[in-house]
């Protein structure tokens, strides 16, 4: 058997697709969850009380400082030993990239907010808007016009940050992609190269549209 | 937390902390020659080296790098080309980082407005003038924040090193904690080694950054 050929052997393409899956599902809902934290978090961030902001820029700057990975160990193996909850590999990934989504989110939010002219607001005012509707028909709108492609951008990056969680023993494409070449090891000794290209591929699949749509959408925002 | 264990198995983190910085460093260096290499290309369209300099850019951006170094590491091997752990660290993470710079430092570079270019030649400069005294002076101002922003993250992209049996930070962290269990003493360790190599980094960035910003750049 040529190498090409084990990837479409038996069901082997669709257990690829569905370990992607396995990734794309923790992407998905760390995406959703630090969607909603990080905006609480960026509107934190924005109050003039100098003790939360204190307490937002030190929570990012920890987050920040540490590899993605090394917050996987540590929740995955760390929060185990110390408190005894044994966490799914799955679980400890969606709380680590939760967290740091929040963190990146609130930021982005944080400069959405920061990067409204002072006049929007004076104007809104001095049209008669109340404090609602100023924000609802003045500020929200070019708020998530600037946001928009920057949230689209992380999402690439967690989306790709997430391949990581193979390394804390949660069985994703990456995983299933090494069952598939040892299996085949005497067949096809070449497998390796050609599914860990299909995997290579299947990531730019996901990531290039999002990204060109990113790009756009900043274009014409601007 | 065990003392002990952490002043008998510190030099095991000194000795790892040095191969990720090495490894990390040449890596960075390269990913910034191949960065500019690239944006030169993109940025005068030279024919051909355009267009793959392109396409590399967005191969090398929007796939993770765990996945690039699996290829180098796991697949090439089958076709003939074998690197050793140390090169395909290197290799991988100038593949990754030169994307991220050569998106940098060509948006640095076209950033200078036409009216400089068109100053700059009806002053008689010609192209390679224009390109020392007039374009790299301005692109690089605008381009420093965002090549140090990829050196942090690149920083922090060689953890995922230990997946190619390359024995840094990470190695050391997982093989101590799989062979005596002393989860707490190894990750602390760990935490401590990458603050020691990248808080530093980030300090003398944001200080520099923050020179750039009063320069009104």
């Amino acid at each position: 058997m040529r190498g090409y050929e084990v990837l479409f052997a038996g069901n082997n393409f669709l257990r690829l697709l569905g370990g992607l899956w396995v990734t794309l599902r923790i992407s998905l809902i760390s995406i959703a969850l630090s969607l909603v934290l990080g905006i609480l978090l960026g509107a934190a961030m924005t109050v003039k009380n100098k003790a939360v902001k204190a307490v937002c820029k030190v929570y990012l700057e920890i987050v920040r400082i540490m590899p993605q990975l090394v917050w996987l160990f540590i929740v995955f193996f760390g929060l185990t030993r110390s408190t005894g909850v044994n966490l799914s590999g799955e679980t400890a990934a969606v709380i680590v990239f939760t967290i740091w989504g929040a963190a990146e989110t609130g930021d982005l939010v944080r400069g959405a907010f920061v990067s409204i002219p002072k006049h929007q607001y004076e104007s809104g005012l001095a049209l008669g808007l109340g404090k609602a509707q100023l924000y609802i028909y003045v500020i929200l709108p070019q708020t998530i016009r600037r946001l928009t492609p920057n949230i689209i951008n992380l999402s690439t990056r967690m989306i790709k940050t997430t391949a990581l969680v193979s390394l804390i023993g949660v069985t994703e494409v990456l995983k299933v992609g090494k069952q598939i070449i040892d299996a085949n090891r005497y067949d096809a000794p070449d497998a390796a190269v050609w599914v860990y290209a299909a995997i290579f591929l299947m990531y730019f699949v996901i990531c290039f549209p999002l990204s060109v749509f990113s790009k756009k959408l900043a274009d014409r925002f601007k | 937390m065990d003392w002990s264990f952490i002043t008998e198995y510190y030099p095991l983190y000194i000795e790892s902390a040095v191969l990720t910085v090495t490894i990390g460093g040449l890596g960075i260096i390269l990913s910034v020659i191949v960065g500019i290499l690239c944006a030169i290309a993109r940025y005068y369209r030279i024919p051909l080296l355009n267009g793959i300099a392109a396409a590399y850019t967005e191969l090398s951006r929007n796939t993770p790098l765990i996945v690039q170094l699996f290829f180098l590491y796991f697949g090439l091997p089958k076709i003939g080309i074998v690197f050793s752990s140390e090169t395909c660290g290197v290799v991988g993470l100038a593949f990754l980082g030169g994307g991220y710079m050569s998106e940098s430092i060509l948006s640095g570079l076209l950033s200078v407005r036409k009216t400089h270019l068109e100053a700059a030649a009806s002053l008689g400069l010609n192209g390679f003038q224009t390109m020392t005294n007039v374009i790299l002076p301005q692109a690089a101002s605008v381009a420093t924040p965002a090549v140090c922003a990829n050196v942090i993250f690149l920083l922090k992209e060689t953890s995922v090193f230990s997946a190619v049996s390359l024995a840094d930070l990470m190695y050391t962290a997982k093989d101590l904690i799989g062979m005596y269990y002393s989860t707490t003493e190894a990750l602390t360790m760990l935490v401590i080694a990458y603050l020691i190599i990248i808080l530093p980094v980030s300090i003398v960035f944001t200080l520099l950054e923050r020179r750039l910003h009063r320069a009104g750049i």
